[in-house]
């Protein structure tokens, strides 16, 4: 007994908190809004009805009353006592008659002579025009409600004829219960709608909410309930399951970043770690302290380049490169990032040739797009010189990246000439394809199968080939976001043999880069 | 070796100290100040020669600093070091009046490459000079001909304006990011050897055949043009 009666307390309380947050939903108060304007306009609309009727009657009942005094009026004539008898006998006949007629026919004095009307409010007989009075008939107790004029006659003689008005405020009675009658239907109404709509709305916003829930409780695959209406709230889920869908694919991203950041740097730190403990250990000399010293050196280097190159990726794809946009010629970049890797890529073993159309304007970073290529020109002499046609000289020049930078021996490098040259063949190329600035670097190495391409250029992703050579696997990364930066994209093609990657940007003379001012501003 | 008097403001007390410690071994003298509002005190009153400035300071932040200082017709030469080591970065701290930019974490030996280079400028007036020497080396920086021993040696464009600016610092160590930043104009690292290359090149052409090399390498740190006569 007691068990269900603490629940019944819990169904209340549950309901009542229920209750109240339907009653504190918009839509709930929309249809409290709608209800009242609705109550207003019915009103409005009887109320016109009302005065309407009101005033159609009136206007009968005043054109009845006056034909009557005229008719009566010349039934009297010139007064006389023939036109008393007249006037007597015509209202005596039609008092007879059953209708709402009021007679009354007084002397001079007021003292009634005829007629069916037994009292009349004093006075009323020496108002002019039509007026509203109570009166009360011949045979009856209960005072009535009339419209009635007097007219006085030859002899002072007072004539009041006059119609009862009890059906016109019955009318208007009738009117004013239909009136409350409608505003009582449209309160019950429109309560039970807006509650309908309050809790329908109630019931999917409790959804998101659970859902919302869930996915703040870690469940990031959750998604909203689409009610498959396609209303606004189902547009709304629509938009925010998107955003979601978003957020997931950048947690996912940040997590593999994460987790290779924290292989990636583990491998530097522990060959850091272990020069420091083998120099500890084994040196002897202040020579070697002082080599292990210049090795840490380069070691720590080479994370802080790689730091700065994740910071220049995430700045990139951040989108906060944009400020130090300006005009330049592709071209010009393209041929100052060539002559300034010719010289290394001859010492590879590579011939490094350019191919650049005249007038080529992009609006963009300068340095970032210079980066870019550069990085890109760094990997086609890396993996795009294939083995036999490697120079010794390659080698050397490799082994330093990205950590460390030895010396290289005073005097030019020995340069071999022989058939390996024909295989370590790098272009760049810049041209104009629609509207599009394209930006290539093309190698005759053994290129990127199609199946790894996409692989290629996430952070920190080597592939199988590649893990001979020295490296971060950040070239690629940057690569992609410098050019999604200036709205275009990287691609990367067969160059048959070999790779081609393309750093595709829009023109500057056609397309407006997203957020962007419109050309002419600085 | 000349002595700079050197002023750093920079409220890091353990890199401040590092920074103190390794100027003086250098031979130079330094002082410190922990916050903008001593560092500018410091910097107008005293007699510096190059003053390396934060740029995140407690009381008065960096630019506002220099900005103060060059409203005072104050011209010592500024470096400014930063930990926002971005190019966007970069222009804003030479367009309040810094000299010269350097993004945290550095090298000292490109820290004192640049802050010699800084103080020099202060003095010599090499930039208006029309004809470099060095040794035997002749550049005519008008007519853009370069010789040696009245050899007059070819040279391409890039490779004038690299050695123009190894000769404008001779006696000076320029590292090799110096050479990216005024050579090149590029102001990332491109992690290779790439400027290694070229200054092979160019050494290949201004000393080989002659008894003396001029180009040399200076290990851990850049290169410098010297007169190996003397």
């Amino acid at each position: 007994m007691r068990r269900s009666c603490t629940r019944c307390a819990a169904l209340d309380t549950w309901s009542v908190t229920a209750l109240v947050r339907l009653f504190r939903t918009t839509a709930f108060k929309l249809s409290l809004l709608y209800l009242a304007i609705f109550a207003v306009g019915t009103g409005l609309v009887l109320a016109r009805l009302g005065s309407g009727v009101q005033e159609l009657l009136d206007r009968q009942i005043k054109l009845t009353i006056q034909a009557e005094i005229d008719d009566l009026a010349e039934q009297f004539g010139s007064g006389g006592l023939g036109g008393a008898w007249r006037l007597e006998s015509a209202i005596t006949s039609r008092t007879l008659q059953p209708t709402s007629a009021l007679y009354l026919l007084t002397n001079y004095a007021g003292v009634p002579l005829i007629g069916n009307v037994a009292a009349l409010p004093e006075g009323t007989l020496d108002r002019d025009g039509i007026v509203e009075t109570t009166y009360r008939q011949v045979g009856s107790r209960a005072p009535h409600l009339a419209l009635a004029r007097t007219v006085t006659l030859e002899g002072g003689f007072h004539l009041l004829v006059g119609r009862d008005i009890e059906l016109r405020e019955r009318l208007l009675a009738a009117v004013g219960q239909a009136l409350i009658t409608a505003l009582i239907c449209i309160a019950v109404v429109g309560l039970l709608g807006g509650l309908y709509v309050a809790s329908r709305v109630l019931h999917r916003i409790n959804g998101m909410t659970a859902t919302a829930k869930t996915i703040m409780a870690g469940n990031l695959a959750g998604r909203l309930p689409i009610a498959g209406t396609g209303d606004e709230l189902d547009r709304l889920a629509e938009n925010l399951n998107a955003m979601l869908e978003r957020i997931a694919e950048l947690m996912a991203g940040l997590k593999q970043v994460s987790d290779n950041i924290a292989h990636d740097l583990k491998t530097p730190l522990t060959r850091l770690h272990n020069d420091a403990e083998q120099a500890l250990r084994g040196a002897r000399e202040p020579a070697q302290y002082r080599a292990a010293l210049e090795r840490i050196i380069e070691e720590s280097d080479g994370l802080i380049r790689i730091f700065n190159a994740l910071l220049m990726i995430a700045r990139a794809e951040a989108g906060s490169g944009r400020e130090g946009m300006t005009d330049f010629d592709a071209g010009a970049v393209t041929r100052d990032v060539a002559e300034l890797y010719e010289p290394l890529a001859e010492e590879a073993g590579a011939s490094l040739s350019v191919s650049i159309e005249p007038a080529l304007p992009v609006h963009g970073n300068r340095e970032l797009v210079s980066q870019a290529l550069v990085n890109l020109v760094d990997n086609a002499l890396k993996y795009g010189v294939t083995a036999e046609g490697r120079a010794p000289a390659l080698a050397m020049a490799d082994a330093v990246a990205p950590g460390a930078s030895p010396e290289p021996p005073d005097g030019p490098l020995p340069a071999e000439q022989g058939d390996w040259r024909a295989r370590g063949e790098i272009t760049l190329s810049a041209r104009r394809v629609g509207r599009s600035i394209e930006i290539a670097v093309a190698d005759r190495g053994p290129g990127i199968r199609e199946s790894d391409r996409a692989r290629a250029r996430e952070r920190f992703v080597r592939l199988e080939d590649s893990r001979s050579q020295p490296g971060s696997g950040l070239g690629l990364s940057l690569a992609s976001a410098v050019a999604h930066l200036h709205g275009g994209e990287l691609r990367m093609e067969d160059n048959d043999p070999g790779l081609r990657v393309v750093i595709a940007i829009p023109a500057r003379d056609t397309v407006a880069l997203p957020g962007k001012q419109p050309p002419g501003a600085p | 070796m000349w002595s700079m008097r050197i002023l750093i403001i920079e409220d890091d007390a353990e890199a401040a100290g590092y920074l103190v410690k390794a100027f003086r071994e250098s031979g130079h003298v330094a002082d410190h100040a922990f916050d903008g509002i001593e560092g500018y005190s410091l910097a107008r009153d005293g007699n510096y020669d190059v003053l390396i400035i934060d740029r995140m300071l407690p009381k008065l932040d960096g630019l506002s600093l220099i900005g103060g200082l060059r409203s005072q017709k104050i011209e010592t030469p500024v470096l400014i070091l930063s930990a926002l080591g971005q190019v966007d970065d970069r222009v804003k701290g030479l367009r309040a009046g810094g000299d010269d930019y350097l993004g945290k974490p550095y090298a000292f030996s490109e820290l004192l490459a640049r802050v010699e280079v800084l103080a020099r400028r202060k003095g010599s007036g090499t930039a208006e000079d029309t004809i470099y020497r060095v040794g035997g080396l002749e550049m005519d920086r008008l007519s853009h001909k370069v010789t040696r021993e009245g050899r007059e040696i070819p040279l391409q464009p890039r490779e004038f304006r690299l050695l123009e600016y190894l000769l404008k610092h001779a006696g000076q160590v320029v590292t090799r990011t110096m050479l990216l930043e005024n050579v090149w104009d590029y102001h990332f690292d491109p992690q290779t050897n790439v400027i290694d290359v070229h200054i092979s090149r160019l050494r290949s052409k201004i000393d080989k055949g002659f008894d003396a090399a001029l180009l040399h390498t200076v290990r851990g740190a850049g290169y410098m043009v010297r007169d190996g006569a003397r």
